[in-house]
């Protein structure tokens, strides 16, 4: 770049040429950009693009809320799952693992569909019949009405993410050496003490970068929620393509909307993964 | 003689089809320092491990501080506070700094208040000579002071006794003499020590007792003087022939 125009030859051939700078620019991210301007500028002149816009907005928020919400209790499913993985009772690691296997097996649309008219309605029954059993009027004559299609949907994301994210906690504590546990029981520190202060806050940073892939993971994983009905930005989309016609355009905008909101959450993933890796390890 | 403070009785520790520790039999009297020597795989520092319960025996008796070891966790970490102990790879807490890593187990084990902790902490890096270091992660340290940090972090559990497995091992030769003169000073303030180490020098100015084991048993327990002057057994002539070349 500030290399002087008579540069030695041996300088000129350290220093790439320009065909090979060009060939290795992030030619995808340009046309990205591009791609991001254009539709921006649609949006912002073209009214029937800004009304599908519009209308696509107002599910940002049901989109954000059922993927916060799900992935907080994923997270703390995959916690407590992925303690009982490491543990050495029988019993609870069988358990743990029963949950694991049958749920990173199933499909997450039909488990969605299977917690949402199965798993609510049975649950709901059994409610029916302990309160019936305990004369408690509180817990009798509920429906599955009552469990609303967003927290099933948010039980269905958490359920099902929970069982990836406890076998990232698995692999985040049992990536901890030995000698972390023993100083912590040498100096007569209890399990639950070890854990919370010694092991997992070292296996979190770890497995960070893991759980902010699978946060944005979730987020496109979200939209299977339309087929239960619920307002995301999906199910939005196709009532509003299907009622319009517009399809390529609506189907245009959504992909949009879920690229700039994946995108801009990478970027802080990654911030916060360069904040926490900075000195202390 | 005064009364032992650790009592060990026919302890046998099985790995597998591996005997580490055979029928050994070792009482610590309280406030001397017991040098445990023997070659690699001697079981030295399996016996070690078995005093604060980090190897379940296989059978065997252990009193601690007249406390006989249980298989109840509640008095096993009764014990473990009681008994501080050091390691060959450190085993510093990464993520905390030197200060934290000392404040951890007296607030969460000795229930101690921040302000009580602290003030023991920075007592303890006086203690060890790097009272500078308060504020570094074990990253930022080098591996002796590493080490005394990890000494003063037992020692601000205000222990009875202190296990030391191989403190020097895994140190530059150059870092060796800082953690000896801790472990020296800690010697003559009367602490009770009990050390797996291959450090000839430190056995023979700071034991009272030197303890030789070779494949899981004793073979031969005296005074210093003695042990190295005039040992008694041909395993230990071998051992000493092969450490002092």
């Amino acid at each position: 770049m500030s290399a002087p125009a008579s540069a030695a030859p041996s300088d000129s051939r350290l220093a790439p040429s320009l065909t090979t700078r060009l060939a290795n620019a992030p030619w995808w991210l340009l046309v990205l950009i591009l791609l991001g301007l254009v539709i921006a500028f649609q949006i912002l002149t073209n009214e029937r693009i800004a009304n599908i816009f519009r209308a696509i907005s107002e599910g940002i928020v049901v989109t954000l809320r059922t993927t916060a919400i799900s992935f907080l209790l994923a997270l703390v499913i995959g916690l407590f799952v992925g303690l009982a993985r490491t543990s050495s009772n029988k019993l609870v690691y069988n358990l743990a693992s029963f949950y694991v296997e049958v749920v990173r097996g199933i499909p997450m649309l039909v488990l969605l569909l299977y917690i949402a008219f199965v798993g609510v309605p049975l649950a709901m029954s059994a409610i029916n019949e302990i309160g019936a059993a305990i004369g408690s009027p509180l817990l009798s004559g509920v429906t599955p009405r009552d469990f609303p299609n967003e927290w099933r949907v948010v039980l269905g994301l958490a359920v099902a993410y929970g069982a990836f994210e406890s076998e990232n906690f698995r692999a985040g504590i049992q990536g901890i050496e030995r000698g972390q546990f023993e100083a912590s029981r040498a100096l007569g520190m209890n399990y639950v003490q070890t854990m919370r202060y010694v092991v997992l806050p070292q296996a979190i940073r770890r497995i960070m970068p893991t759980l902010g892939n699978d946060f944005i993971s979730m987020l496109k994983d979200s939209s299977l929620v339309s087929v239960l009905g619920v307002s995301d930005i999906t199910q939005i989309t196709k009532l509003y393509a299907s009622s319009t016609f517009l399809f390529f355009q609506s189907y245009s905008i959504l992909a949009f909307v879920y690229l700039t909101m994946t995108i801009l959450l990478s970027r802080v993933v990654r911030w916060m993964e360069l904040r926490l890796t900075r000195d202390r390890r | 003689m005064s009364d032992p403070i650790i009592s060990i009785r026919r302890l046998v520790k099985q790995f597998g089809a591996l005997r580490a520790v055979d029928n050994v039999d070792l009482d610590v009297p309280k406030g001397s320092v017991t040098v445990i020597l023997g070659p690699s795989g001697s079981g030295k520092s399996t016996v070690l491990r078995c005093i604060n319960h980090l190897e379940v025996p296989t059978s065997g008796e252990i009193i601690v501080d007249g406390r006989k070891m249980s298989h109840n966790s509640k008095d096993i970490n009764a014990i473990r506070a009681e008994v501080g102990m050091v390691f060959q790879q450190f085993n510093l807490f990464p993520h905390l700094t030197a200060l934290q890593n000392i404040m951890l187990a007296q607030k969460t084990v000795r229930k101690r208040s921040e302000e009580e902790a602290r003030d023991m902490a920075v007592q303890q890096l006086k203690r060890v000579g790097i009272p500078e270091k308060a504020n570094a992660f074990p990253s930022q340290l080098s591996g002796g002071q590493q080490q005394r940090v990890a000494i003063a972090r037992a020692l601000a559990m205000q222990p009875k006794i202190m296990l030391f497995d191989e403190p020097t091992s895994a140190l530059d030769p150059e870092m060796i003499k800082e953690v000896l003169d801790v472990m020296l000073e800690l010697a003559g303030s009367g602490m009770t020590m009990v050390c797996v180490t291959h450090e000839m020098g430190f056995a023979r100015n700071a034991a009272k007792d030197v303890v030789f084991m070779d494949h899981g048993k004793v073979i031969e327990r005296s005074n210093p003087e003695a042990f190295f002057n005039a040992p008694k057994e041909e395993r230990s002539r071998a051992f000493l022939k092969q450490i002092l070349r």
